[in-house]
């Protein structure tokens, strides 16, 4: 991690880790001892060949290590950033036991973003097959599913509701984390491929069912991005959001350069984030650089964060302050916020999770002020397309019910990402649109 | 892009847009909504779809704040960055028997399509449209053409009836009986008029109009309280059975960015001279 130091990184939205040198990235590419049975790849959910791209980042042999990486992940860029790599490729590595495990992800960013500064574009050599294929969201998964199949010859379309393709890649998460020029340019190069991208395409609206069904297959890749309310009193009030109108207003509308930009976000000088995940914390790290004091209410312990450490450390850094252990159970105020009315909590027995369930105790009201309020308590699949596809069948908490290899109920009708899992990783999303695409290839080859 | 058609001021500050739209016109119907953001800076508004025509669809705004104000200032053959829908579900349009349909200044935009719908659907139709004054009463030989029979009101009298369209409701009411009410218009008329057929249980329709961004479901800016329930207006609406809404709230929702609005326009204001838009840096 290079990271910036604070003061400066909390006046601007840029990247907070600036990346390795190539001298830094050949160091670190030579702590790694080329194990004969490496754990990292089982590790990784797309599986790379990860000593593989790390010997060639020894021997200066870059572009040879982005092809290794290509063939089984087409978004290293975005993937060495946002992976959560210490439950995943690192925390197995074999050194993790010893010393800290080989910076993998940090590897992967490197040779990706070297190929991305030079605008190599990846061709796409394979004869047409005439056979179209309809994607539905551009997200993590869409974007892979698509690549992967126009790299096979098909002919792929994906549409796409917001403005602009990536999910919650441009949506969601924060400039400072994943810059948007390089999820654009990772963008650029899949439509490379030949791929045409209609975006202000709501499927189930915009497109109907039946037009759907014309294509010889379809891959659903429209992500978890209902947000959750708590069902506290007071929350209509102006300046509560939930962590995903915060952070659309912020990261897809630019709200931080408002009157530049026309979209205005409410500037609050004391703001309450509620909730634990990477989504919390980035709504957190974007209130502090729109110059808040952030409180940050947890109803668990902070070892219980359901957060990257890194980013948890990174949001301590930059001065949000945790409250653990309490949940609210009010929004106080009139026209606009004025405060959140917590209780703490008991932990009890472990729940479903493996994490200690929590009990409110009693009389143990307190009130943090704030002039903003953003929940962060989770996402759901979005209802839309499967309320307009009522033979698709759903699965639990209303996803798209699918098979191991992503296929729906309905024939030539595929799924993958979160809305096939409920909110869940960039990788995960990536690797299940990648299975569904081998699928749908096997499928109208025959 | 989308290609503006044409765009003519009907009545001062309330301007009707031809925009070539095929992925909406296609599919629109009565009671659903487009978002549209004018360029690279714009915000996201919703406007309703007012009438479709072959690839074409018409919206009627006024010009209240800086994106409509922007948008008044095009000209036909100027080009519009996004346009998505049609969003929002239709409205309810079945066989009732008899059916008024009531829009209220910019509000009668709205009305036409949905009065023709329900014409198409065996209805008898009454158009009940009101402006505060003449020169504002919009689309009014469009109404007369959609409707069996159309009434008007301004508040100081200049045309129609001098009073308010919850009056000749009242008394439509008496006068024989009515099987479903459609009410658009800002949000203070909608709360008014729907009193009316409350006590009599008439079945109304009231769209509303919280602030939006994504408009497909995924930010909870629209969320309205209808009974007891949450719901976002954008996909679960933008019409509800108006005697379950909560206008107050929607009305403080629709007040919480009064002081952001009022910066972007006296911005847009002093950016215009420079060449319509905002100036990349
Ligand atoms: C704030 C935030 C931070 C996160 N941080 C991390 C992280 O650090 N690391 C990590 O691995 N994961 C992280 N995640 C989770 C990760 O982003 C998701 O798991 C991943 O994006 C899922 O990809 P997807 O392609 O399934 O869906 P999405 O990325 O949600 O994309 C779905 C797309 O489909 C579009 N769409 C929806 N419905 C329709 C329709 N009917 N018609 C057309 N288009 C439609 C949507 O507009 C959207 O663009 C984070 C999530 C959030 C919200
Ligand atoms: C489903 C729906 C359909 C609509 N149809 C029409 C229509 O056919 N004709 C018409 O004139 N108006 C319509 N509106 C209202 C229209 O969207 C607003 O007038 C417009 O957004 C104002 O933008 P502005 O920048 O010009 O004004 P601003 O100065 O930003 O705001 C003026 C007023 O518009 C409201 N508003 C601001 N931003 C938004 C937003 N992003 N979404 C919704 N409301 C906002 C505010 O409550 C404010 O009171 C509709 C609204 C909704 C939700
Ligand atoms: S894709 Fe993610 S898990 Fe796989 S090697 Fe890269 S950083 Fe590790
Ligand atoms: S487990 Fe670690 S040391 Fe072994 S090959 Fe993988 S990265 Fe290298
Ligand atoms: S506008 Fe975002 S949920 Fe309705």
């Amino acid at each position: 991690m290079n990271d910036r130091p604070v003061n400066e990184r909390l006046k601007d939205f840029k990247e907070v880790d600036s990346g390795l040198t190539s001298d830094e990235a050949v160091l670190e590419a030579l702590r790694c001892i080329q194990c004969k049975k490496p754990l990292c790849i089982g590790g990784c959910p797309v599986g790379i060949d990860i000593p593989g791209f790390i010997k060639l980042i020894s021997e200066r042999e870059f572009e040879k290590a982005l092809e290794v990486i290509y063939n089984d992940n087409l978004l290293p860029a975005i993937c060495g950033r946002v992976c959560p790599q210490e439950n995943q490729c690192e925390g197995v590595c074999i050194l993790s036991n010893k010393e800290k495990g080989v910076a993998i992800g940090s590897l992967e960013r490197f040779v990706a973003d070297r190929a991305l500064v030079q605008k190599s574009n990846r061709k796409c050599s394979v004869n047409p097959t005439n056979k179209q294929i309809a994607i539905v969201g551009s997200g993590p998964a869409g974007l892979t599913g698509a690549a992967e199949l126009a790299k096979k010859g098909h002919s792929v379309t994906i549409f796409e509701s917001l403005h602009e393709a990536g999910g919650v890649l441009v949506y969601g998460i924060p400039e400072f984390r994943l810059p948007k020029w390089i999820v654009k340019r990772e963008i650029e190069q899949i439509l490379s491929l030949g791929v045409s991208l209609k975006i202000n395409h709501l499927v189930g609206k915009s497109v109907s069912p039946e037009e759907l069904l014309q294509f010889d297959a379809v891959l659903i890749a429209t992500g978890a991005g209902l947000p959750h309310f708590m069902g506290l009193p007071g929350e209509h009030l102006s300046g509560v959001y939930s962590a995903n109108e915060f952070l659309t207003r912020v990261n897809l509308m630019h709200a931080n350069d408002f009157p530049k930009y026309d979209t205005p976000v409410k500037q609050g000088s004391r703001t309450v984030v509620i909730g634990g995940g990477n989504v919390a914390m980035d709504a957190a790290r974007v209130a502090r650089r729109m110059g808040a004091k952030v409180t940050l209410i947890y109803r668990r312990r902070r070892d219980d964060l359901p957060a990257r450490n890194a980013e948890v450390i990174r949001a301590e850094e930059e001065g949000v302050s945790f409250v653990f252990c309490s949940n609210p159970i009010k929004v106080l105020g009139d026209e606009a916020v004025t405060g959140v009315e917590c209780l703490q909590m008991a932990l009890c027995e472990p729940d479903e999770s493996g994490r200690p369930g929590t009990e409110p105790v009693p009389g143990t009201n307190f009130v943090i002020d704030c002039d903003i309020c953003i929940q962060a308590i989770g996402q759901d699949p979005n209802p839309l397309l499967l309320q307009s596809m009522p033979s698709l069948k759903s699965g639990k908490k209303g996803t798209i019910a699918v098979d191991i290899n992503g296929k729906t109920s309905i024939p030539h009708i595929f799924a993958a990402g979160d809305i096939t899992t409920g909110a869940a990783t960039v990788i995960l999303a990536m690797g299940s649109a990648k299975t569904a695409a081998d699928e749908i290839h096997k499928m109208i080859s025959i | 892009m989308y290609l503006i058609k044409s765009i003519n001021e009907l009545a001062p500050k309330i301007w009707q847009i031809w925009v070539n739209a095929p992925h909406v016109a296609f599919h629109a119907k009565a009671g659903q909504f487009v978002i549209l953001r004018i360029n690279e800076f714009g915000e996201r508004i919703p406007l309703t779809i007012s009438a479709i025509e072959g690839d074409d669809i018409r919206c009627i705004f006024m010009a209240v704040g800086k994106t409509t104000s922007a948008l008044a200032a095009h000209r036909s053959g100027d080009y519009i960055r996004d346009v998505a829908g049609p969003l929002g579900k239709p409205s309810e349009i079945k066989k009732y028997g008899t059916c008024v349909v009531i829009g209220g200044g910019a509000g009668i935009a709205c009305c036409p399509i949905i009065a023709r719908s329900l014409k198409a659907d065996g209805n008898v139709v009454k158009g009940i449209i009101g402006a505060r004054n003449a020169e504002l009463l919009i689309l009014e030989d469009e109404m007369r053409d959609s409707c069996d029979e159309l009434f008007i009101t301004t508040d100081d009298g200049s045309k129609g009836v001098h009073g308010f369209v919850s009056d000749i409701l009242k008394t439509e009411i008496q006068k024989g009986s009515i099987d479903a009410v459609w009410i658009i218009g800002p949000a203070i008329m909608m709360k008014v008029t729907s009193e009316v057929t409350r006590p009599v249980k008439i079945r109304t329709f009231v769209s509303l109009n919280p602030i939006m961004v994504d408009g497909t479901g995924m930010c909870g800016s629209c969320r309205v309280k209808i009974g007891d329930q949450i719901q976002f207006a954008c996909v679960d609406g933008p019409e509800f059975d108006a005697h379950k809404v909560d206008f107050d709230l929607l009305m403080k929702r629709q007040r919480a960015y009064l002081q952001e609005e009022k910066l972007a326009l006296e911005y847009h204001n002093k950016e215009q001279c420079k060449c319509g838009g905002p100036n990349n840096e």
